[in-house]
């Protein structure tokens, strides 16, 4: 396991040498203190705009920061040809999977951390009130969601042949769920068939991300979620990001690794 | 260096450069003299309004519906019908400017107004728009959702005004934008802010009848300058005389809703006579004409008169 976790160290030290991070931030927190700048009707106390902006960034931060960071992973150490002497330490290629993977889970983490610390700065100087548990909440989905999210995009590396192919083909299925995912079966009922049997079958099979969303329940202050609902949650990511972590290993073990 | 030639300016005697830059100069002083009319005239622009109406052009109305709607969203606190859900498409939106106690409190609402209680049962309909679970992912997705359908209340009503004031200036011709955001605007006793946007929805629409209403309607509940809201309600019975006669088809309980209105403070005012004028004209378009009926017979005996 020490394998694994000194390649995840190395992902997380990629982290912070490369600017994305800082940029997407830096962008963030730009953009959300113009806007809570902005006085509508000279009224100090609006906030949930700032808020739902806020998330809404840092959503699409998260997601940049994920993709981006996973889909060069795999395809830079073969094109740098640094792949084969870090096989031949030895190193399986399972371990190489779960390292990347757990790296890149960890750097979406840490980054989430600074995020949401922002982000709760931000609503807690507007609304003078501290929701802590639905905060934590939803960083905590919103990581369990990324795991699937990185684990897909690794997937999609030992794939495609490119880096930005994947990172666009893993942005189109992420925001296609995103947004469609929860009414699919309802498109799939308009549909002739065999289109609404695909259809259906598709809405069984993809990893429901969109429950992972709850910036509704951050944004309005709603009651926080049962946490036996989060755990279910948190366990059926789990399950996905397995199975696509062992898809990935299937491809990768039997892939010739010469550019 | 004493070995060099020394070298004097040379004077430029030809009138060619000199004839340029005056050339330079008159385009300059032409060039001002055109765009200064039309810096006059984009300042004359509404204020914010201006760039996005430079840069969007008549594209910036698609955008103004969306920002409604996300006002309608938060009002709804999330709970809210998307694309896919069987929802009719032209939904009532007077839901926006009731508060929860309006549903059954009428007793301010003169005689012969409409019923909001039928607009309140219409609304509840349109937002059961949540089918029974069809599957365990849908089942359990909806633990993540919002799914009751709550209205924002408590002061709470102010977090739809950035997205009302979004839309205003993306669509300035949409009367709508500015009723509901004046609406809560009064409701949360900024009425300075109020009746400044409602007379900024007027700049853009000055033949608006239901904005005239509204400001009357600011100036007599909040303002209680009586004369001031019989002026504007007056003007606002004139204005949809006006667009019955350009044949725009206003909506006639507008009309019924303003005459009642003028007819309760002409009334207050001790003035029967137009009283009785503004109630006639309110019996022919009002949902319930018996009531209205005997309103004017009460003044017509000029007895004493029950709370309107």
């Amino acid at each position: 396991m020490n394998i694994v976790f000194a390649i995840a160290g190395v992902v997380i030290k990629e982290l912070y040498r490369r600017k994305d991070f800082y940029v997407l931030f830096v962008m963030t927190a730009v953009i959300t203190l113009a806007m809570g700048s902005v006085r509508f009707f000279n009224d100090p106390k609006i906030a949930l705009y700032l808020k739902d902006l806020c998330l809404l960034l840092i959503w699409i931060s998260a997601l940049v920061i994920a993709i981006a960071t996973t889909a060069r992973q795999i395809p830079a150490e073969r094109e740098a040809r640094t792949i084969f002497p870090l096989l031949a330490k030895p190193v399986t290629r399972w371990q190489v999977i779960l390292g990347k993977f757990l790296g890149c889970w960890a750097a979406c983490g840490i980054a989430l951390v600074v995020f949401y610390l922002f982000f709760g700065l931000v609503s807690a100087s507007r609304e003078q009130a501290w929701h802590a548990t639905i905060f934590l909440q939803g960083m905590w989905l919103q990581w369990s969601m990324l795991a699937i999210v990185i684990a897909l995009c690794l997937l999609g590396s030992v794939v495609f042949a490119a880096p930005s192919s994947n990172a666009t083909i893993c942005f189109v299925i992420v925001g296609g769920i995103l947004v469609l995912g929860r009414h699919l079966h309802k498109l799939a009922m308009q549909q002739p068939e065999p289109l609404g049997s695909i259809v259906t079958t598709i809405y069984f099979l993809i990893p429901h991300l969109e429950w992972f969303d709850v910036k509704d329940f951050i944004v309005y202050n709603n009651d926080s979620l049962r946490f036996a609902d989060c755990a279910l949650a948190s366990l059926y990511a789990g399950f996905y990001t397995t199975f696509l972590l062992v898809a990935t290993w299937i491809v990768f073990r039997r892939k010739p690794l010469n550019t | 260096m004493d070995r060099l030639p020394q070298k004097t300016f040379e004077h430029v005697r030809k009138p060619g450069p000199y004839a340029l830059l005056a050339l330079l100069g008159a385009m300059a002083f032409t060039i001002g003299t055109v765009l200064q009319i039309r810096v006059a005239q984009w300042a004359g622009r509404s204020e914010p309004g201006g760039l996005l109406q430079t840069v969007l052009g008549n594209g910036r109305r698609l955008f103004a519906n969306h920002f409604f709607v996300q006002a309608d969203v938060y009002f709804h606190s999330g709970y809210y019908p998307s694309v896919f859900d069987a929802v009719p498409r032209n939904r009532d939106r007077s839901h926006l400017r009731q508060k929860e106690h309006d549903h059954d409190d009428q007793s301010e609402e003169p005689r012969g107004d409409a019923p909001a209680q039928d607009e309140s049962s219409q609304h509840e309909k349109e937002m059961a728009f949540l089918r029974e679970p069809q599957d365990w992912i849908d089942r359990f997705g909806r633990r993540f959702m919002v799914t009751s359908h709550q209205h924002l209340e408590g002061g709470k009503e102010r977090e739809m005004l950035p997205w009302l004031k979004i839309a205003a200036e993306l669509d300035p011709e949409q009367p709508e934008t500015y009723l509901v955001a004046a609406y809560w605007l009064r409701d949360l006793k900024r009425t300075d802010e109020a009746e400044k946007f409602l007379r900024e929805g007027l700049r853009h629409l000055p033949n608006s009848h239901e904005l005239y209403f509204d400001l009357g309607t600011l100036f007599y509940e909040d303002r209680k300058n009586m004369d001031m809201a019989a002026n504007l309600w007056e003007l606002a019975l004139k204005k949809w005389q006006a667009a019955e006669s350009a044949e725009k088809k206003p909506d006639p309980l507008h009309l019924n809703q303003i005459a009642t209105h003028l007819a309760k403070l002409e009334e207050t005012r001790g003035n029967t006579g137009r009283a009785i004028e503004l109630l006639v004209i309110a019996k022919k378009v009002s949902p319930h004409p018996e009531a209205v009926q005997t309103w004017i017979e009460e003044l017509r005996k000029g007895g004493p008169r029950t709370i309107h």
